[in-house]
């Protein structure tokens, strides 16, 4: 575990000292990236077609045939508020679990990281949002009680040898509040990786970012929290999300989520997409000589078969590209 | 991260989040005001150049057939959002006299760093085309008429596969010799990543000044804009882009082709820098376009705000 550094002023000290942190120049690239597959979650979460326990399954079985190394698999929030994933503990006792493959579930609270222990999970994701009212409309309760929730998982999960993964959400932009700091982003991801997360996703959930503020974000960021425990999460509802990728791995970041396909419309925005396409980002990766570990053509078939399942059109340009259907 | 309710989409703060990332309702000159902390990344041109080739490149490449009366009225549309350079021309051959009669008042030549894509699509080898293009460039010179050179399957061809950077940097280096006051290198069939922007540009910059250089960036495997991106930070500053990603590319069917002007100019707010464009005018003339030929908009930043 890093050493904590003393915290950033409240106030900026100014962009200009953004600027200045360290840039990666351009050719220097992390060797190694790890893909978080989220398509089975975040993706069939904000799907409108609900799919069978079966098809769930199938879809995480050739995902991991793909090689992902991390393939979030469900989410125990309860179904009154995502009945896409009332399954979760049949889907979770129902997937091959390959050696050498996580798959971490999503936990609101207590009650759910008991629920997915229970029904065998070995990893954990706890969300969190740089934005108040985001939080108060998604869960509920403040920042500071949402950040207790997960503490109490976290300890929970100290105790029982759980690794923990932690999200947070709006950290380019809120559809409630507009723009967000980056000193605020900073905050609550430096209070989640002090809980004891092992990872945190920085989550683009509304598209909004472009790469010069994801800079800034991860330039904040990095001042307390070591880059090799970040990830990022970007969506792509106006077409950024591949380019503010490519900025975070220039900044040193090495672990991304996207989702296969691009599963995931936006809530936010009717008719947008929603996640980066994890085709479109192995095309990038293995274009710039990155080691994934996955195989592109296994990954096109599981996205395939999803897309059919859900009676929709990929969302992925490389899909577009190389499937003659 | 659970669901939301619907009502999230007509909530204020989103509106207003939209306007300011899509600056709406700013002047058509795109100014930035210094007092608004757009934050700039560094090493970045502070202008970029859009040259849109909807009307042109995007327009050739859709199955449906467009009226005249609805392409002018597009053309029109397009000049009134700020965009400096609206390519309307078409393929050069050798008959180029009359579209000069016609009142261009400039002209494209089209060279490709592939033999066998020079040999299939103007059905003669890259020495042979060269020495065609030096005659035009010549004459086009002589009357004071600029010229802007091409050069297709920079970071890859359909036929060949991968193409040095090398062969890139001889064929631009012909065009530019000759006269060509910009090269624009395009990347035909979209395969192309930062790492083979990268390699190619540094190639060709050896040669050619940047500030004589634009990419054109197909977006058929999803990368044109992360390799704009590396263009931007190797110095490049001009980009050729299609409204609404009009156009397809004829070498994957059912891909996209072009990157769309409407995200191009969305990323290039962000970054804080100046193109001279409204990013919403050029949004209503996409939309205008689309319904015209009856097609979905390519463009994900429309797809977002249109239905918001």
């Amino acid at each position: 575990m890093a050493t904590m550094r003393n915290a950033l002023p409240r106030r900026l000290v100014g962009l200009a000292s953004l600027r200045a942190v360290s840039t990666s120049s351009l050719g220097t690239f992390p060797k190694r990236v790890k893909i978080v597959e989220v398509g089975a979650r975040d993706g069939l979460q904000n799907e409108k077609n609900i799919v069978s326990t079966s098809t769930k399954i199938k879809l995480i079985d050739m995902l991991s045939e793909a090689g992902l190394p991390v393939i979030e698999a469900t989410s125990f929030v309860s179904p009154k508020w995502v009945p896409q994933m009332a399954d979760n503990a049949e889907v979770l006792k129902g997937i091959q679990k390959f050696p050498g493959i996580n798959y971490p579930v999503l936990t609101p609270n207590i009650k759910g990281f008991q629920a997915a222990i229970a029904a065998g999970a070995k990893e954990v994701t706890v969300f969190g949002a740089a934005s108040e009212l985001f939080t108060k409309k998604n869960t509920n309760c403040s920042i500071e009680e949402s950040l207790q929730r997960s503490d109490e998982i976290l300890k929970a999960a100290r105790a029982a040898d759980i690794p923990v993964r932690g999200y947070v959400s709006c950290v380019l932009g809120c559809p409630y509040e507009g723009k967000i700091s980056p000193a605020k982003v900073a905050e609550v991801t430096k209070k989640m990786y002090s809980m004891g997360c092992y990872e945190i996703s920085l989550g683009d959930t509304i598209g909004v970012g472009t790469p010069g503020v994801m800079k800034d974000m991860l330039s904040a960021v990095m001042h307390e929290v070591p880059v090799a425990a970040l990830a990022v999460h970007c969506h792509d509802t106006y077409g950024q999300a591949l380019a503010n990728t490519l900025m975070a791995l220039q900044m040193g970041v090495s672990v991304v989520d996207s989702s296969v396909a691009g599963l995931g419309g936006c809530p936010y925005a009717q008719g947008a997409s929603g996640n980066l396409a994890t085709e479109d980002l192995v095309y990038m990766l293995s274009g710039l000589g990155i080691h994934t570990g996955v195989n592109l053509q296994k990954l096109l078939e599981a996205g395939t078969f999803i897309c059919q399942a859900l009676n929709r059109k990929t969302s992925s340009k490389v899909a577009q590209a190389t499937c003659k259907l | 991260m659970g669901n939301v309710p619907s009502a999230v989409k007509h909530c204020l703060s989103y509106q207003q989040l939209l306007r300011e990332h899509l600056w709406i309702g700013d002047s058509v000159a795109g100014a930035l005001d210094p007092a608004q902390e757009t934050p700039q990344l560094s090493g970045l041109p502070e202008y970029v150049k859009i040259v849109e080739v909807g009307p042109r490149d995007g327009l050739q490449n859709e199955k449906v057939i467009v009226p005249t009366d609805i392409k002018i009225e597009f053309i029109n549309q397009l000049s009134q959002t700020g965009l400096s350079v609206i390519e309307v021309t078409s393929f050069v051959s050798s008959r180029w006299v009359p579209q000069v009669a016609a009142g261009a008042t400039e002209i494209s030549v089209f060279g490709a760093a592939s033999e066998s894509f020079s040999k299939k699509n103007i059905n003669c080898s890259i020495e042979e085309s060269m020495q065609k293009f030096e005659e035009v460039v010549k004459s086009a010179r002589h009357m004071n008429i600029p010229v802007r050179g091409y050069v297709s399957c920079a970071l890859g061809c359909p036929y060949e596969g991968t193409i040095i950077p090398q062969k890139v940097t001889e064929v631009s280096k012909r065009l530019y010799g000759m006269g060509c006051y910009e090269i624009s290198l395009g990347d035909t069939i979209g395969v192309g990543t930062p790492g083979s922007m990268k390699r190619m540009l540094e190639s060709v910059m050896k040669e050619i000044p940047p500030s004589a250089l634009a990419v054109h960036c197909h977006d058929t495997y999803g990368q044109a804009l992360a390799n704009i991106l590396t263009a931007l930070q190797m110095g490049i500053n001009v980009v050729d882009s299609a409204v609404s990603g009009l156009g397809g590319c004829p070498y994957a069917k059912g891909a996209s082709g072009n990157v769309a002007t409407e995200d191009l100019i969305y990323m290039l707010n962000g970054l804080g820098l100046n193109t001279g464009v409204n990013l919403y005018k050029v949004m209503e003339a996409g939309d205008f376009i689309c319904k015209a030929v009856n097609k979905t908009t390519n463009s994900k930043v429309a797809q977002a705000s249109f239905n918001a």
